[in-house]
């Protein structure tokens, strides 16, 4: 049986077409093939998040999903939502809160807060905190995170502001 | 704009470009996982052929929330992974009669978000937060959680203390299994190798009846290190039908049928902490823990006892 399988998707809004061996995960693909290097590999087993990227429009884990598995999907990395401008508050946000210390699992979670920020518009403290619950930050930045993505729900309810 | 922003998009550059260039050289990428093939089945006919060729040396990949990871600890070496998530058959959260009838391939998300289930299931519609993180929920399905039989998962216990029934299919055709009787023990069910969790039929949760379900993580959505799904009916103050199933304490999901059965008829009125005395002394006789990575039985055990005092006490204050 082959161990190679033909994949064609859009990524960050373009085609791509390629051939990958059936064992590559997604965010080796993202990060190896096609150089998207914001989405980082961390424990490789579905615990930390730093792998966190958007597939069909919903935010999954690139380590626990092989790059055969993204036939016909639509991707979006940290590059992506990074380029529309989609997550520019958020990021904004980070910055002012300086809740990006090392920076290595700040694409993941920006990528999961950002889902948040569509399913739970209202969410309160504890609501972020259970969302981020699957993002580890080993600079234990916690605090500053919830308090950027806080800012960055009030900006949005207040009509787009985060100042 | 802030500095994350990627270097290769300053200069106003909007346009993401990439490195087309086929590799022959694989060896430059890394990969985790053994080397293993890959088949996109379109047809539950297909799969169940190549389970027929293949037989132990494939595995069937759904959410692959658990058999990915296993993969990338090279913990599990298949010759064939069979994806199953194209098979739209398997997926679904639909009414039957009495009974609410979930596909094996519907996604955690679809079951925390439906208003069915939110309606006739409440118990599962409060575990569903429990299970993992966001991102794990939008691929993990309720097939491959019960499958697995991991025993510290949320719906396994959830499903035998529904009294729910497990659909099987395989080339063979289809039989359905009581979830009480289907898990064995640790990850160890009455599947046999070449059949696949179909559906989960549950029976509608009558309105009168009331839920409990808890667990204590060492962080939310890690493995629970003891977990309890419970259900009661309530006819005034007195307690009938005391349901509990307790996870994350030995290989399987565990029914104190002794301990609901001894609390059955007892009244939620005056001294709570006296009925809870009485529950835990069945409760300590009942219950056989193992120790696992986190804890030793002894603190399964206690926290058993901790999980049963908080339903006791949720029931008592929420009744009639």
């Amino acid at each position: 049986m082959d161990e190679t399988t033909v994949i064609s998707c859009t990524v960050n809004g373009e085609a791509v077409e390629e051939i990958v061996p059936a064992r590559l995960n997604l965010v080796d693909f993202l990060r190896e093939k096609l150089d998207l290097t914001g989405s980082h590999v961390g424990c490789e087993h579905g615990v930390c998040g730093a792998c966190t990227v958007r597939l069909d429009g919903v935010i999954v884990r690139g380590c626990l999903t092989l790059a055969a598995q993204v036939n016909g999907a639509t991707i979006e990395t940290i590059e992506g939502v990074t380029a529309t401008g989609e997550v520019a508050d958020l990021q904004e946000a980070f910055l002012a809160r300086n809740a990006a210390q090392c920076g290595f699992c700040t694409p993941g979670m920006v990528m999961s807060a950002a889902e948040l920020l569509t399913v739970n518009p209202d969410a309160g403290r504890a609501e972020i905190r259970d969302f981020l619950s699957g993002n580890y930050c080993r600079c234990t930045g916690y605090q500053a995170i919830i308090d950027a993505v806080e800012t960055t729900l009030a900006g949005r309810k207040n009509g787009g502001s985060t100042t | 704009m802030p500095s994350m922003v990627s270097w290769r998009l300053r200069g106003g550059a909007q346009r993401v470009r990439y490195r087309y260039v086929h590799q022959p050289n694989w060896g430059k990428i890394p990969v985790k996982a053994p080397p293993f093939a890959y088949v996109r089945a379109t047809s539950l006919d297909q799969v169940f052929d190549l389970k027929a060729q293949h037989g132990d040396d494939a595995r069937i990949l759904a959410g692959g929330q658990s058999l990915m990871a296993m993969l990338n600890l090279r913990l599990d070496a298949p010759e064939l992974l069979i994806d199953i998530n194209g098979l739209d058959a398997l997926k679904g959260i639909d009414e039957d009669g009495d009974a609410v009838v979930i596909g094996g391939l519907t996604r955690h998300v679809e079951l925390e978000r439906s208003a069915l289930v939110a309606t006739h299931l409440p118990l599962i519609a409060e575990a569903m937060p429990n299970i993992a993180h966001p991102a794990i929920r939008n691929r993990g399905t309720i097939g491959g959680s019960i499958a697995l039989a991991d025993p510290a998962a949320e719906l396994p216990a959830c499903v035998v203390a529904l009294d729910a029934e497990i659909k099987l299919v395989s080339g063979a055709g289809e039989r359905t299994v009581k979830a009480r009787e289907f898990f064995h023990g640790l990850y160890d069910t009455a599947r046999n190798d070449d059949e696949l969790v179909a559906a989960v039929r549950v029976p509608k949760s009558p309105v009168s009846r009331r839920y409990f379900f808890s667990e204590i993580t060492p962080r939310r959505g890690d493995f629970a290190s003891a977990g309890l799904a419970a259900t009661v009916e309530i006819d005034g103050d007195t307690m009938s039908d005391l349901t509990l199933v307790f996870f994350g304490l030995a290989g399987r999901p565990i029914l104190a049928a002794r301990t609901g059965d001894a609390a059955s008829g007892a009244a939620l009125t005056g001294d709570i902490d006296q009925i809870i005395g009485q529950v835990h002394a069945v409760l300590d006789e009942e219950l056989e823990t193992q120790a696992d990575l986190h804890s030793s039985a002894k603190m399964k055990s206690h926290l058993a006892r901790v999980l049963t005092k908080r339903a006791l006490t949720q029931f008592a204050a929420g009744r009639s």
